[in-house]
């Protein structure tokens, strides 16, 4: 990997290793009374361990040019592997925080292994190590392929990728030792997210620079939707990060707003995670690995542009649907509802210009599991999007509010929608990436699909039924007027619920090693190697855009 | 309108401004407000600040992630005021940086829990729960009791709060680790200062049960039982006179 950096890139990436390990040793040195002290130690070990790598393949050949007039893919194929890695290991401790609602003993008796500290690390795998892999290594493939030009170096990807996980184990290692700002999606403390406020701005860089040289004169939808991904996370995450450490020695801060201001930032972030970096960037996926596999274009451009405008307005509203019948002012409120439902129309134009680029092509659907992944996705997108919509309305809120239900919605959009446009992506991209003829073994894809289908539907059920449940229990009233049901006879009410959506996640968990073990299998397997030839060679475009008559 | 896109789509540059603006309205209109319009947040003049054990105990709190299953924001709707109390007002958690409304009630809510359990209780319980409560699912906290409170830096702690805008004066600045020891023993001289400085109102006692030193339990305790305490803004009469 390192002999596709040239020399200098070579000795730049040494010197922000030595920085960045600088800056660990700063933290292990200041902050050794308190876990920042830890922090700094994992900083300064990631230096180290990367630094070694480039170090060993400091002396191999430069790349020539021939190498350098092909795609740049090194990154794309670290970040799936990363990707799939995240993805077991944030579904694993999904499992376990479903099982310890329902039996609360399975676990250790440290602070480490409870409830409260492992299922953020349950979020921030599936979420940002599985998700945001995910999309950073489509995107970067996809960039390229859309644009016809090459990255436009290649230090910065890797500073990206390797950047952004470096985040991810920050946070999720800080989890473990109770380091959590509370937020929902933002709980890693004011250092990390420092530091991926920097990785996001190279990340930023790179997309603008490879579209700044690209050979296509107009930009691709899916780059749209990356870039919305992009900038958008960048404006959230810094708002609602705001906050004032203990002090530099202390990986403590407080937030900058309080009460009802910090809630409606929160969710204002909360609601735009889920539609910038869990809707807009897997949009980004879709229109690009969705038509490519079933070999058709895009039903309609029109329905493109509404919906992707419509998404990047509406979305921002919504988020105060998440505080109904809170010390929320009533209009802000009003505004988040009346936001969120109509929300519907440019959410059901995405889903329904997927489903219909795929007429014409229902028997690849039927035969090929890879498109079947992404045709799934499109209907959960649809219908998590509706039920989104539906709950967003204050009397429906009142009763879905608090329980399991808002938790089987994120999970049908999660799994149904997020996790199985990954998959499809992947299970197209990795033949691509390793020059492989097709997948090591279709049948496993397909039992990799039934699994996860299966997972989802048992999870999203089961969250169903203990929701409403719930919530009608919670507001039951017997026939002298006092409340029928105690809390604690709700919580009875739920544990068979709760063993089922443990189910489900496991038959999730089982899919995503199947998958792993396949991709695995795809990458090592002797024989299989063919120099993919499409249709077009697999090049950057050597040519200036060619301008259309009347533009 | 898909001409001025074919155009749009052509600068990179173009985009993404058009991308920035088209996205910052929302949340713009939405944020902006709450923090000019005065109605937003009640006036509550008797409110006062966290204690230093109170806020070390809220962020115990927060590091083993008890709001991801408990809520402290009880709703307008009858059957939460029934169950949990006065609806909660946005003023009290004016000083809550960052809020604890929480989204999920895998547990009651805690927004009114101050003084409705005893001490014995809240420790036996976050000891082990299913001592208590035969069915629950939460947690066991044992090794609260064990960890000594973090004391020296609650100044700090202290100083960045009012950094964030509580107001916290220097004496309580100056005197947070001693008074985080006085609440947790009232018959030490460190006492005194806590009610001079934080009312007399505040409550001063061995929360764990085990004086002479401050442990964890302590502090979680301590937060535990102040929760809708802080103000009576909510109750009936203050929010009837609001109204008029």
């Amino acid at each position: 990997m390192i002999a596709g950096l040239t020399k200098a890139e070579r000795q730049l990436s040494l010197a922000v290793l030595t920085v960045l390990a600088l800056c660990g040793l700063a933290f292990a040195a200041i902050g050794r009374n308190d876990p920042i002290g830890t922090h700094g130690f994992i900083i300064l070990l990631v230096a180290i361990g990367v630094a070694c790598v480039v170090i060993a393949g400091y002396y191999a050949p430069e790349p020539d040019k021939e190498q350098l007039s092909r795609y740049y893919d090194d990154p794309t194929r670290v970040g799936i592997i990363l990707s799939m890695a995240w993805a077991v290991f944030g579904l694993f401790f999904g499992v376990w925080v479903a099982a310890l609602l329902a039996w609360p003993e399975l676990t250790f008796d440290a602070g480490w292994a409870s409830f409260g500290r492992i299922r953020p690390v349950h979020t921030t795998g599936v979420i940002f190590g599985f998700g945001g892999n995910a999309l950073i290594a489509t995107s970067l493939h996809v960039l390229q392929r859309t644009t016809r030009a090459r990255l436009p170096d290649q230090f910065s990807p890797w500073f990206v990728l390797i950047g952004y996980n470096l985040f991810c184990i920050l946070a999720v290692s800080g989890y473990f030792m109770g380091l959590t700002q509370s937020k929902e999606y933002a709980e890693a403390e004011w250092y990390a997210d420092i530091w991926l406020v920097i990785v996001w701005v190279v990340y930023f860089l790179i997309y603008i620079r490879t579209l700044q040289r690209r050979k296509e004169p107009h930009i691709y939808v899916a780059n749209w939707y990356y870039m919305a991904f992009i900038l958008v996370v960048a404006i959230l995450h810094i708002v609602n990060n705001l906050a004032v450490p203990v002090s530099f020695g202390h990986a403590k801060s407080y937030s900058l707003f309080s009460g009802v201001q910090d809630a409606m930032t929160q969710w204002w972030y909360g609601h735009n995670a889920v539609a910038f970096f869990l809707t807009a960037g897997f949009l980004g996926m879709m229109y690009y690995y969705l038509p490519k596999r079933a070999g058709r274009p895009i039903f309609s451009y029109r329905l493109s542009i509404i919906s992707f405008w419509g998404i990047v307005f509406m979305y921002m509203w919504a988020g105060s649907h998440h505080l109904h019948y809170t010390a929320l002012p009533q209009w802000v409120q009003t505004l988040g509802m009346t936001f969120s439902v109509v929300l519907l129309v440019p959410s059901w134009a995405s889903a329904g210009n997927a489903l219909a680029t795929l007429n014409g092509a229902w028997g690849k659907v039927r035969d090929d599991a890879t498109l079947r992944f992404m045709m799934v996705a499109a209907v959960f997108y649809g219908l998590s999007t509706f039920e989104g919509s539906f709950m967003a309305i204050r009397a429906v809120n009142s009763l879905s509010h608090y329980t399991d239900w808002t938790v089987g919605h994120v999970h049908a959009g999660a799994l149904g929608w997020v996790a199985m446009i990954s998959f499809g992506s992947i299970y197209a991209l990795v033949p691509w990436m390793w020059n492989r003829e097709r997948m090591y073994s279709s049948k496993l894809v397909e039992l990799h699909f039934w699994l996860a289908l299966a997972g989802t539907v048992v999870y999203v059920f089961a969250m169903w039924n203990s929701g409403i449940i719930q919530g009608l229990m919670w507001r039951t009233y017997n026939e002298s007027g006092t409340l029928a049901y105690s809390f604690i006879d709700s919580l009875v009410a739920m544990h068979p619920y709760y063993i089922a959506r443990t189910l489900g996640g496991l038959l999730f968990l089982l899919g995503a090693l199947v998958g792993c073990y396949n991709i695995w299998m795809t990458i090592r397997q002797a024989g299989g190697r063919l120099v993919f030839q499409g249709p077009e060679v697999d090049k950057p475009a050597l040519t200036p855009p060619a301008l259309q008559a009347g533009e | 309108m898909p001409n001025f896109h074919r155009k749009l789509e052509r600068s990179a540059i173009g985009f993404v401004v058009a991308i920035v603006v088209v996205a910052s309205i929302g949340g713009f209109v939405e944020i902006a407000p709450l923090f000019t319009i005065d109605e937003t947040v009640e006036k509550a003049p008797d409110m006062r600040v966290y204690t230093p054990l109170e806020l070390a105990g809220r962020n115990i709190y927060i590091r083993e992630g008890c709001y991801a299953c408990h809520s402290q924001m009880i709703r307008t709707l009858r059957d939460e005021v029934e169950r949990y109390g006065p609806y909660s007002l946005a003023v009290e958690s004016q000083y809550d940086h960052p809020m604890l409304w929480g989204s999920k009630r895998t547990g009651p809510d805690l927004a009114r829990v101050g003084g409705k359990y005893s001490d014995a209780w809240q420790v036996a319980h976050l000891r082990n729960p299913r001592d208590v409560v035969p069915v629950s699912v939460m947690p066991a906290y044992r090794w609260l009791e064990d960890n000594t409170l973090r004391t020296e830096d609650l100044g700090l702690h202290l100083k960045a709060m009012s950094r964030v805008g509580v107001p916290y004066t220097q004496a309580m600045i100056d005197n947070a680790p001693a008074d985080a020891y006085g609440q947790a023993n009232p018959d030490t001289d460190f006492a005194a200062g806590v009610a001079e400085r934080y009312g007399e109102a505040t409550n001063i006692r061995a929360f764990g049960g085990k004086p002479g030193q401050v442990t964890e339990m302590d502090a979680l305790v301590a937060y535990l039982q102040i929760l809708g305490k802080l103000t009576d803004a909510a109750t009936a009469s203050n929010v009837a006179a609001k109204a008029e």
